[in-house]
């Protein structure tokens, strides 16, 4: 269960994780402390354990920055949700165990109550009684954010592989 | 089966057998890099999974450029920990003056044919060698490093064909801003933007860079172009004819999309805040005469020695407008040394310029020309969103060099057939 916080299309990786403060990159605690701050100035402060990062179109878009992806997670979200992702960050998302789900996010509002059901591919929208089923990702992706990321995936298995079982 | 695609064939020859569009695959990374924004990262993530080591050191780069020279000591010692890791590794470094990544490795490390990995998104300008450049994150990298290879999903490839002959004051930085206005952020997401056609075969390299790349721009996945006698001219000139090899798509290879793109009526075009979609021509009311505080002559797309070259043919023996200022950043040393011998510094300096050392400079928001509140910022590089350049209260348009030259005489955006 988790709270919905609502963005707009195209959000950047410099709204998320913006270059003023590039000198943060190695303390990932203190950059988190700014996360969407130039999109949203009340998420950071404002953002609990479980809640949901809800956007429009093309999340993401813009640099290769992971930390962008890590600070979202550090800050205590549960998942990111938008109707569709940049590549390079929707890629990111699921390497360091953040799961970035496609879904119809016109028919949440802000504040709505989320429940995110990874294995049944279900957003619950408690608030509003409603189901919204979303695509399984690619199995590598799938292997990759069950264990936990891409870290925990080469340590598992010694090699990168694409057909392990 | 119809013939392959250029990305198709590259990745069938880096995945050892044959793939097609949407297949996924493993291919073998001939070039991996990292930059002083990412590196750190991606070097912390080789140290969780147990592989300190790079699988081909000699063509593993490690590249200090974003924040170079640093200007906090926070930077300064994710500096040491990357020249360290280098060290330990035996990865090849290019250090503090040496120039922007992109820049610098399509200098003296990406071959024709070949699959290049950088932890920076505009790793993309690749493309223009007749390899396949992408951009990744710093796990992704960290992997790539270290096993010298990568996972993949082979892109759709979406085919522009470009004819004429660009007219006096357009640029490939025009084409690039009007294909992106057309096709918007998110138009080729997942997708390899392919180029050719007469214009690109006549296109000199470094203007095929720029479209290369800002792919990334729309969403693609890469922007390969074909590898042919002026990639050739091109790597002699750079010392190395012995990487060149031809490169092309198949006749009949299979194209998701086409796009076919006339240069000869393109005007010099301006993207405005808050994104590079949001594209006019120049002579649109909405930027013709507004007024400008900041020229930024920089960045991987933009600050070639060509592109300082043709900012100095339209500046020549003007001044820039009181109010104004103009600051350059030259994209590699190889840049700014051509630049400095051929006396273009001393059209810059008596203009009014600042000259700053190799790097991104204030491209990416760090230091070196990050504008002040309200301030417009006219930019030769490549994104313009809110907070893009340091300060979510400024505003940047982006521009080609031509039409940044007229805009830093008048202070206010100027086409630059009229100056």
């Amino acid at each position: 269960m988790g709270r919905a916080w609502k963005f707009g299309d195209n959000i950047s990786t410099d709204l998320i994780a913006a270059g003023r403060y590039y000198h943060l990159r190695s303390n990932l605690p203190e950059l988190a402390k700014h996360v969407l701050e130039d999109a949203r100035a009340d998420f950071a402060p404002g953002v609990k354990a479980g809640d949901v990062v809800v956007g429009g179109r093309n999340f993401g878009k813009g640099s290769s920055r992971e930390h962008a992806p890590v600070i979202i997670k550090l800050a205590g979200t549960r998942a990111v949700l938008a109707k569709s992702f940049a590549r390079i960050f929707y890629r990111n998302a699921i390497n360091i165990g953040l799961p970035a789900i496609v879904v119809d996010t016109d028919r949440i509002d802000e504040g709505d109550d989320l429940d995110v059901d990874l294995e049944k591919g279900v957003v619950h929208d408690r608030t509003k009684g409603i189901d919204l089923t979303f695509p399984s990702l690619p199995p590598v992706m799938a292997r990759i954010l069950e264990e936990g990321g891409l870290v925990e995936y080469i340590k598992n298995h010694g090699d990168l592989v694409v057909d392990a079982p | 089966m119809p013939g392959k695609t250029l990305v198709e064939k590259v990745l069938s020859h880096a995945s050892g057998r044959e793939v097609r569009a949407g297949d996924i695959t493993i291919a073998r990374v001939d070039l991996a890099y990292v930059q002083d924004g990412t590196g750190p990262l991606t070097f912390r993530q080789m140290e969780k999974m147990g592989l300190v080591k790079a699988a081909n050191p000699a063509r593993s780069v490690v590249f200090i450029d974003h924040s170079s020279p640093p200007p906090r000591k926070e930077l300064a010692s994710d500096h040491v920990y990357l020249r360290d890791f280098a060290t330990k590794t035996g990865m090849v470094l290019s250090d503090v003056g040496e120039g922007v990544c992109h820049q610098v490795a399509f200098e003296k490390y990406v071959r024709p044919g070949e699959v290049a990995i950088g932890a920076d998104s505009h790793t993309v300008m690749g493309g223009a060698m007749g390899a396949f450049a992408t951009g990744m994150g710093s796990t992704d990298v960290a992997v790539a490093l270290a096993l010298g290879k990568t996972w993949l999903r082979v892109p759709e490839s979406w085919r522009f064909e470009v004819t004429g002959s660009f007219a006096h004051g357009v640029y490939a930085k025009d084409l690039i801003l009007r294909v992106i206005g057309d096709i918007k952020t998110d138009g080729a997401t997942y997708m390899a933007m392919e180029w050719g056609g007469p214009a690109i075969s006549r296109m000199p390299m470094t203007e095929r860079m720029v479209l290369s790349n800002m792919a990334i721009e729309a969403g693609g996945k890469c922007g390969p172009q074909p590898s042919d006698e002026e990639t050739r001219r091109y790597l002699r000139e750079h010392g190395r004819e012995a990487d060149w090899r031809e490169v092309r798509p198949d006749e009949d290879a299979r194209y998701e999309r086409t796009s076919a793109y006339d240069v000869g009526p393109l005007e010099p075009m301006v993207a405005r805040p808050p994104q590079e979609d949001n594209v006019v021509p120049v002579t649109d009311p909405s930027v013709k005469g507004l007024r400008i505080h900041q020229v930024y002559l920089g960045s991987c797309t933009n600050a070639r020695y060509e592109d300082i070259r043709v900012f100095c043919d339209y500046m020549r023996g003007e001044a820039v407008a009181k109010g104004t200022r103009l600051i350059v950043t030259p994209a590699s040393k190889e840049s700014y040394v051509r630049a400095m011998k051929e006396g273009l510094f001393g059209v810059l300096l008596d203009a009014g310029a600042t000259i700053n050392s190799p790097g991104c400079g204030a491209c990416p928001g760090v230091h070196l020309g990050i504008p002040g509140d309200g301030e417009n910022v006219l930019s030769t590089t490549n994104r313009n969103y809110v907070g893009r350049m340091g300060n979510p209260l400024a505003f940047t348009y982006l521009a080609s060099p031509a039409t940044a030259a007229a805009t830093a005489m008048y202070g206010v955006i100027t086409d630059p057939r009229e100056v």
